[in-house]
């Protein structure tokens, strides 16, 4: 398989190589962790990726976006289209476990489980259950509703005295 | 009034959601590195962001009905005040953050109530981009109603300045529940919401708040409107000419 060359085996590999591309704010976490890769497919040559946006405003999309095509670039595909679906809209529900246990391990707080994902947001003071991902203790208190970016909230463990982001259910 | 085909009347029912987004995006953008204290600074560019992205959304599909070249940059870099269809309320200057939180309160209750509705459109896009926005709207509701009570019920000064925003801004309300002239062709085919039903269950809405707030709901004598027609308050054209800068000064340019 030459440098240049697009892989004929399909959307199999396609998959694989796109699951390198990470969400750059949080990078630990890769697009299908994230739940963002919705569908990927190739027909004469044309790739057609399809995109959930996050937050309607989330400046990260556009990034995400330009990796995908760069990513796929260099792996010898010219042509892609990079194109957004939002029904049904993201929800954190859709983070895989494997994303969850790696924003933990990364020292952000995972989202909750939302109780019925049609009726989200979660108030954050209802989520409940959020853990440390320092100490694991469950003594933490909310000091910002808001951010470093649209999806997280600020708080602090009341044991180790971290603060720590919590990656806000929606 | 103009008589117009539905594919018409749906871009400019899309363009018109997208101008009451964008303008109060960039109304709640100009709150950065300006806010009370730093959890606000968050927090208000972050609810402005998500007009801004909900602003986005309605102007692309627009382009996207449209089809004839425009895309969402051009609708909203390239207008000027007679063709933005914004509510009033939304140009107006943020003021004090008690206006600013006034405003919000009678716009996110507004927005509860629409987004519940646009949510049946049979258009899937709005349906869709209802869907979205619903969930940014519940948490920007549950901001302002807080932020409401917090301020009426607050010291003499807050309460004074909070009751004093709302007398200012009642006026500008009325108009969120009318009906523009596309309007009607796209309710009839289940497109678009009757904004005229939507008064009663906000008026509910935020007389609770600001009961609970110890606020005295205004004498609702008057009232103005204009925007869906292009008739705008006087604050329209500065803000525009800050929003448009880059384009007004190098047409054209790109990133």
């Amino acid at each position: 398989m030459g440098k240049n060359t697009p892989d004929e085996s399909g959307t199999a590999a396609l998959v694989e190589l796109l699951s390198g591309v990470c969400d750059p704010e949080i990078p630990v976490l890769t697009l299908q962790d994230l739940g963002v890769l919705r569908d990927v497919s190739i027909a004469d040559g044309l790739v057609t990726v399809t995109i959930t946006p996050t937050y309607a405003g989330c400046p990260a999309m556009d990034t995400m976006r330009r990796d995908i095509e760069d990513t796929l670039a260099a792996a010898g595909y010219k042509q892609v289209t990079v194109q957004t679906c939002l029904k049904p809209a993201w929800t954190t529900d859709w983070m895989s476990d494997s994303g969850r246990e790696k924003l933990r391990a990364y020292g952000i707080a995972p989202p909750a489980r939302l109780a019925s994902p049609s009726t989200a947001p979660c108030g954050v003071e209802q989520a409940g259950g959020i853990a440390c991902p320092q100490c694991d203790s469950d003594q933490v208190e909310q000091i910002s509703e808001f951010g470093s970016t649209a999806c997280k909230a600020l708080y602090r463990c009341q044991d180790c005295r971290e603060p720590f982001d919590y990656f806000k259910c929606l | 009034m103009k008589s117009l085909d539905k594919t018409t009347a749906l871009i400019d029912y899309c363009i018109a959601l997208g101008d009451d987004s964008l303008i109060l995006g960039h109304r709640l953008s100009e709150w950065s590195s300006n806010a009370p204290f730093l959890e606000e600074e968050l927090a208000l560019t972050n609810v402005a962001l998500d007009f801004i992205g909900r602003a986005r959304m309605f102007y692309s599909y627009a382009a996207e009905v449209e089809d004839n070249g425009r895309s969402e940059d051009d609708i909203a870099y390239l207008r000027d005040c007679r063709e933005y269809r914004n509510f009033l309320i939304n140009e107006l200057p943020n003021g004090d953050f008690a206006v600013t939180m006034a405003r919000q309160l009678l716009v996110d209750a507004y927005d509860m109530g629409f987004f519940t509705e646009l949510l049946q459109s049979r258009d899937p896009t709005l349906g869709a981009i209802a869907a979205k926005a619903i969930k940014e709207s519940r948490y920007h509701l549950r901001r302002s109603t807080e932020w409401v009570k917090r301020l009426g019920d607050g010291t003499g000064e807050s309460h004074r300045r909070i009751q004093h925003a709302f007398d200012q801004l009642w006026g500008y309300a009325e108009e969120m529940f009318g009906q523009a002239n596309e309007e009607q062709l796209l309710i009839d085919a289940g497109i678009a919401v009757d904004r005229r039903m939507l008064k009663q269950n906000w008026e509910s809405s935020v007389h609770a708040a600001m009961t609970a707030a110890t606020l005295t709901i205004p004498d609702g004598e008057w009232a103005i409107g204009g925007g869906r027609d292009g008739i705008h308050t006087e604050h329209l054209g500065y803000l525009l000419a800050e929003l448009q800068f880059m384009q007004r000064a190098y047409p054209g340019q790109k990133w």
